[in-house]
């Protein structure tokens, strides 16, 4: 199922502040998007408005061509999953999962018996075929998850929104139900859309990653191209622990305004940047600087960090070598490796 | 050799609260003098002049209708409360129209005002001369000082009862479970129906209890409207009450007997039927 966003802006409630500014976005059929950035940056309201939840809204949004509010909701075929799950709490799981085919128009709706059918397959699904009479409030955390996946896929949706479905879960859990979930979206064809905060996990299981700032997308691009190309220094700092060193552009150099760090070639226009590196590429240069440096606790995932201190402030680095004690002093700090972002 | 002691550390039990056993025997006298000795009383006083006597006083025909009129009063009042009530918790929780705040504080003068002054206030605007009155005889309906009287008597006493007991749940109600209805294909009333209704379910439950309970035993508020005709629009606390200046101190107690076997039995069966109603929405350990 695609999707089609051309100059969506959406209004909070009587109010002229805007949630999502101009938003133009395609989501191709059978593509698994993640939509990423900071609270307050407009993910859950883009989710909800490909949903069809939201008013106070301009611009088109389209569902496979067709506007959304041009379809009747049972005829959209979308399977909404909500942080909080939303699941009946008066009606037991076998019942929740089967909400979306009991309230179809009676010409439409499967007999009983292919309802009980349907459920007891998707409580096959979801690994809980033993829950089926239990309440929503006997169940733990990730079983409500599955819960309202499941409830969600009773009907046979074709596009699947979730938003930030792993939120309350604990992360061994949360990888496991991520894994599942990217089976799932492969064997139903689905076209599936993730609202959640965490650029890992966005990277792990999706294959576009939709940068949002403030109500705009900043970049849409797959993980590979945002970590090589980051649109602006927002997009690069989101995704990762990031140095910053601000400097001038100068006859084809970049001039760092921390003595300490070297100047390297860079063909730009002339005036103020900052160059944006992740501590894994920054370089240390033995005896031909000033900077000192300090062995810090190793880092869990197996790197040696280091301390670098320099005239003009203190950062962290690391290695995936350990240096040796000459090669801790008197420092050269080089940082080539890094992105150039001209200052606005 | 240095003979080896042994120290057993008992644990001690203690209570989550500060002098568990002051504050438990204060709450079981408390409710013992005030609530079950009374009742208890009520219980044994029919009977202080032999069974015979009670008997007799139980097959009062007036008691009956007495009775009769307060009970089915009060069921209509109360049916009349409940969309009224749904509707009024409602729209001052979910619309919040201009001017909610005010409405939600009236809601609440039933409670406030003296059952006297609205008893006298219902009888000025619904009798003969009143506003509503003259108006609803022209076309022949007689609303006060009759059986019409006392049940809008009642559904103005039992109104807030409802609306109370079901706005927390209605505001506490998440959104989002309403959305997640809407999405899986449930039309308005289908979401009203099959979410909304069930999860108020315990809570208009207990207000339609509270509503009839009071109702039954509404005295003050009715008089004035109800016209107090022998068999027709009598109710049964008012007959207490001439019972009592007639010195027939069995007839009095007999009502009482009665007025207070049925009120527990729709206590009882108001709970049995909360708890059929509450299922998976109540946690089984109270919580």
């Amino acid at each position: 199922m695609s999707i089609t966003l051309k100059d969506f802006t959406q209004y909070a409630p009587r109010s002229s502040r805007k949630l999502l500014d101009d938003i133009a976005l395609t989501v191709e059929d059978r593509s698994f998007v993640a939509l990423v950035g900071p609270s307050g940056a407009g993910k859950t309201t883009l989710l909800r408005a490909i949903a069809g939840l939201s008013s106070h809204s301009e611009g088109t949004l389209l569902i496979d061509g067709i506007p959304i509010h041009d379809r009747p909701v049972q005829d959209r075929g979308i399977g909404f999953v909500f942080q909080n799950y939303a699941l009946f709490r008066h009606m037991t799981v076998a019942r929740n999962i089967a909400f979306g085919l009991d309230v179809l128009p009676r010409s439409r709706r499967p007999d009983p018996a292919s309802i009980q059918h349907r459920v007891t397959e998707l409580l096959d699904l979801i690994q809980l075929p033993h829950l089926a009479k239990a309440y929503p409030d006997q169940l733990s955390g990730g079983q409500r998850q599955r819960v309202a996946l499941a409830r969600a896929l009773a009907t046979g949706p074709r596009l699947l929104l979730l938003d930030e479905p792993f939120g309350a879960l604990d992360p061994l859990v949360r990888r496991d139900i991520r894994r599942w979930l990217r089976d799932l979206h492969e064997r139903m064809n689905l076209t599936t859309i993730l609202v959640t905060h965490d650029h890992e996990e966005a990277m792990d299981v999706a294959d576009t990653l939709v940068v949002m700032q403030e109500g705009r997308i900043v970049q849409a691009a797959d993980s590979a191209t945002l970590n090589a190309t980051p649109a602006t220094p927002f997009v690069m700092e989101f995704l990762g622990e990031t140095l910053k060193f601000p400097g001038i552009l100068k006859a084809g150099r970049f001039i760092p305004d921390n003595q300490d760090v070297a100047p390297f070639p860079f063909e730009g226009i002339d005036g103020r940047a900052t160059v944006l590196i992740r501590p894994h590429k920054v370089a240390l240069v033995a005896l031909t600087g000033n900077a000192s440096v300090e062995r810090r606790p190793d880092s869990p995932n197996g790197l040696f960090r280091y301390r670098v201190l320099t005239n003009s402030g203190d950062f962290e680095v690391t290695s995936p070598t350990q240096l040796s004690s000459e090669e801790l002093q008197n420092v050269h700090i080089q940082i080539s490796r890094g992105k150039v972002f001209y200052e606005p | 050799m240095k003979p080896l002691t042994v120290t057993v550390l008992r644990p001690t039990r203690r209570h989550t609260l500060p002098g568990f056993s002051l504050s438990l025997g204060l709450t079981l006298l408390w409710t013992g003098l005030i609530v079950v000795l009374p009742l208890t009383a009520l219980l044994f006083r029919p009977w202080h002049n032999g069974a015979g006597t009670m008997i007799h006083a139980l097959y009062d025909a007036r008691m009956h209708a007495a009775l009769r009129v307060s009970f089915t009063c009060a069921l209509l009042a109360v049916l009349i409360d409940l969309p009224i009530g749904l509707l009024l918790a409602w729209t001052l929780v979910r619309y919040r129209p201009p001017g909610h705040r005010v409405v939600d504080a009236m809601i609440d003068l039933p409670f406030a005002i003296p059952t006297a002054v609205t008893g006298i206030a219902l009888a000025t605007l619904y009798g003969p001369n009143g506003w509503i009155g003259s108006i609803s005889s022209q076309w022949g309906l007689k609303l006060a000082f009759s059986p019409a009287g006392i049940v809008i008597a009642l559904t103005f006493i039992g109104l807030p009862f409802i609306v109370r007991s079901i706005e927390p749940v209605l505001r506490s109600f998440p959104k989002d479970v309403e959305e997640a209805a809407f999405l899986l294909g449930a039309s308005g009333w289908q979401r009203f129906r099959l979410i909304l209704l069930p999860t108020l379910a315990p809570a208009l439950l207990s207000g339609v209890g509270l509503a009839f309970a009071r109702g039954v035993g509404e005295y003050g508020s009715v008089i004035f409207i109800a016209g107090n005709q022998p068999f027709h629009s009598e109710v049964a606390p008012l007959l207490i009450v001439m019972r009592l200046q007639e010195f027939n101190y069995d007839g009095a107690t007999s009502i009482a007997l009665i007025l207070l076997v049925i009120a527990l039995l729709c206590l009882v069966a108001v709970s049995r039927l909360r708890r059929s109603v509450s299922s998976g929405l109540v946690r089984e350990d109270g919580a």
